[in-house]
């Protein structure tokens, strides 16, 4: 190492030549040598300084990237040379096809919806006093591992409403604007004057006329299904405006009875929605009552077939699957957006604040609204530090790893699966793909190439 | 300031918008305290009261909060060791990426020496080079060596990939040194040790303590590594966590609050450094 060292000496003297002008005048008059000697010392000094970070890095860092390229023109054994196979091998397996549309998915969505979410956050913030407490708490998941963040959201997006706060949610505003059906087990006993499929709708066999009157019996409605107000329900007398009728659980408690008529004891099916159809056009609607009786009245004389639609059996609302195979890229997005939002809000409040407050007073004097200032001078100022932020986005969106991993549950793995991932399940998670492996680790360099290009242009710039 | 706020007295309308804004901030803030609520309680319901309804159960009926599992998770040595190695990976990788890369960082600020800035712009270039690249090679070499399944390895191998940021960061924060004061303490003989430690150092002190504080966050809630690098004897405690993600729905009386407490530390660190935490995240959100 030392040879080298002196070899080199000569050629770096003339660039250390100026910084240690100063001194040399000082000591010009002394013999050259120790000098040198000086020099040579504090030069092999200044390596002594970098070895340490140098070793490391070539060992670690470099060399793994030399090694990885030409692994990956070897087979998974390591065997046989296969030169661009396994890049060929990318772009055919339908597994890894899939793990690159899910990260252009993510890189597509999740640092655009970040940087919005940040400007629309840090514009915001500016206008209320308690900016400060709400940055901390939006910057809180940032001091979060992803496998906490993994397992906080594996508890939200639990599918079962009952234990999934985003399903609970889902469903309480669902079943507000849109009632839930009261008998989603209810069934029809085949031959007793009721047709249809399971889970409705069904209608009467034969038609009913006007100023007739119909039983309607359902069951498999288990006791304690049936709305505590419902009362017994009773044979309806026929009405002369209509069609009179009742809607009853065909079922007596010790199973007396008989099938197909209204015995005593049975129950009344309250709030179950009839119509009256002629022609496929619903002519009257009504609601059962406590008892299970309606009239569907207003009928022009003829001949109608009674129906109860199938929004009366429909299963309730289970929310969402949330890491069912369609939407679980999105939620892990979501989970992403959770983390990163206060990050992207921080940033960009800072270059907010930097913005001269005059161009914007000037320009609310001139009588400029707000949203023409918010277009024409907040965002052209702020495209610079929005551009940092969104290709810092991108280059972490693009190694996204841990929350795929640990919220995608093991059966979706596959639908959820990024470009880390795949690499990982490739190399190390039974795959024992290392050509391949190695292969997907070089892809996911060169798509960063591009921001480690951006990130040396800004350092020598902000150098020069 | 004051003129700002007399156009706010003048405009009704304009005080009528800034309460519709707080109040969709609250529900920001709010959606994005929920999860975490949502697992702090959680953590503390038994695993019956999980599996048949939701956390927020427990705001109607404090009752069903105990301190159970968290003495159960402690008197599970496997949790306890792996907390341990969280620790033993954390703190020496800290002070060997913040020590190795001040020595460095001093170097390619003030220092000559063959092919300086060269070299330095390759060290820039490394800085977005993705862990994953790393993982399949030095996985042989560290098996090659002995360090496989070791916390050394580990820590070696977060070093070498926290040093690119740590080594940019800290050159360009002693590069504002003004370089007279470098001169005048070589001219009082100080050797350029005694410069690094008596001068750069206690001078590079805020930008030392947002890396620092950065790097201990990044190793400490780092799994992707460790599931590699380390075996069930040297595992942190995301690793530990992790391997009971199999069985979710049973096991949330573990991994709610071994969460919890793998979260604790950062938190801490956060609420206490707050400022130099931001810098740090900031700064480190390059890589």
């Amino acid at each position: 190492m030392a040879d080298t060292l002196t070899a080199d000496s000569g050629t770096a003297d003339s660039g250390t030549a100026k910084s240690s002008s100063t001194a040399g005048t000082r000591t010009a008059r002394r013999p050259a040598d120790p000098r040198r000697l000086a020099r040579r010392r504090k030069r092999r000094l200044a390596i002594l300084f970098v070895l340490p970070a140098l070793l490391l890095l070539g060992a670690l860092v470099v060399y793994p990237v030399v090694f990885s390229v030409g692994r990956s023109l070897f087979d998974a054994d390591g065997d046989r040379f296969v030169g661009v196979g396994n890049y060929a091998a990318i772009v055919h397996d339908p597994a890894t096809l899939k793990a690159i549309r899910n990260s252009t998915i993510w890189v597509v969505v999740a640092p655009l919806l970040l940087t919005g979410l940040g400007l629309m956050l840090a514009v915001l913030t500016e206008k209320v006093r308690w900016a400060t407490a709400f940055k901390l708490v939006l910057f809180l998941p940032m001091a979060v591992s992803f496998l906490a963040a993994g397992i906080v959201f594996r508890l939200a997006y639990e599918q079962d409403p009952d234990r999934g706060v985003l399903n609970a949610v889902a469903v309480g505003v669902h079943d507000t604007f849109d009632d839930a059906a009261a008998y989603p087990t209810a069934r029809i006993r085949e031959g007793q004057g009721l047709t249809g499929r399971a889970g409705g709708p069904y209608s009467t066999e034969k038609g009913v006329r006007t100023g007739g009157s119909v039983s309607l019996g359902f069951v498999g409605v288990a006791p304690d299904a049936v709305p505590a107000g419902a009362k017994a329900a009773a044979a309806p007398a026929p009405a002369a405006d209509g069609i009179a009728g009742v809607v009853y659980l065909d079922f007596a408690p010790g199973g007396a009875g008989t099938p197909g008529r209204v015995d005593p004891g049975e129950k009344g099916l309250p709030g179950m929605t009839v119509e009256a159809v002629r022609d496929g056009r619903v002519a009257a609607t009504t609601t059962a009552a406590d008892d299970g009786s309606f009239r569907l009245t207003g009928l022009a004389d003829g001949e109608y077939s009674v129906r109860l639609p199938a929004a009366n059996f429909a299963a309730p609302y289970q929310g969402v699957n949330w890491l069912g195979p369609a939407l679980v890229t999105p939620a892990i997005i979501g989970a992403y957006l959770w983390v990163w939002t206060g990050f992207a809000m921080v940033l960009i409040g800072a270059g907010l604040a930097a913005i001269p407050r005059d161009a914007l007073e000037a320009a609310r004097m001139d009588g400029a609204g707000e949203g023409q200032i918010f277009r024409r001078i907040t965002v052209p100022l702020l495209a610079p530090v929005l551009t940092v932020v969104f290709v810092t986005l991108v280059i972490n969106v693009m190694k996204v790893f841990d929350l795929v991993y640990i919220i995608a549950p093991g059966p979706v793995q596959e639908e959820a699966n990024v470009l880390a991932t795949r690499m990982w399940l490739v190399s190390f998670g039974g795959g024992n793909d290392q050509g391949l492996g190695s292969a997907l680790s070089v892809v996911l360099l060169l798509l960063v190439v591009p921001a480690m290009v951006f990130n040396i242009r800004r350092f020598r710039r902000s150098g020069a | 300031m004051s003129s700002h706020s007399a156009v706010e007295r003048r405009r009704p309308a304009r005080l009528l918008g800034s309460s519709v804004v707080q109040g969709l901030l609250i529900l920001v803030a709010l959606v994005w305290i929920t999860p975490l609520a949502g697992l702090f309680l959680s953590s503390m319901r038994s695993e019956r009261a999980n599996a048949s309804d939701g956390w927020w159960t427990a705001l109607a009926d404090p009752s069903q909060l105990s301190l159970d599992n968290y003495s159960a998770l402690l008197k599970d040595s496997g949790i306890a060791q792996a907390f341990g190695n969280t620790v033993l990976i954390s703190v020496p990788t800290t002070v060997l990426v913040v020590g190795i890369a001040a020595l460095a960082g001093y170097a390619f600020a003030w220092l000559d020496f063959p092919g300086r800035d060269g070299i330095f712009l390759v060290v820039v270039g490394l800085l977005v080079v993705p862990v994953q690249i790393g993982l399949l090679p030095v996985a042989k070499l560290f098996g090659a060596v002995g360090l496989f399944g070791t916390i050394a390895g580990v820590v070696l191998f977060h070093v070498a990939y926290g040093l690119p940021f740590a080594v940019f960061l800290l050159r360009n924060y002693f590069a504002e040194i003004p370089g007279e004061m470098l001169e005048a303490a070589r001219m009082d003989g100080g050797s350029e040790w005694r410069i690094f430690f008596r001068l750069v150092l206690p001078l590079g002190r805020p930008a030392i303590a947002s890396l620092a504080i950065f790097q201990f966050l990044w190793v400490w809630n780092d799994m992707l590594v460790a599931l590699l690098f380390a075996d069930s004897g040297s595992q942190p405690l995301t690793v530990a966590l992790q391997s009971q993600m199999r069985q979710f729905g049973s096991n949330i009386g573990v991994l709610a609050p071994g969460a919890f407490l793998s979260l604790v530390v950062p938190l801490v660190v956060f609420f206490a450094f707050q400022r130099h935490f931001v810098q740090g995240v900031m700064a480190g959100s390059v890589k």
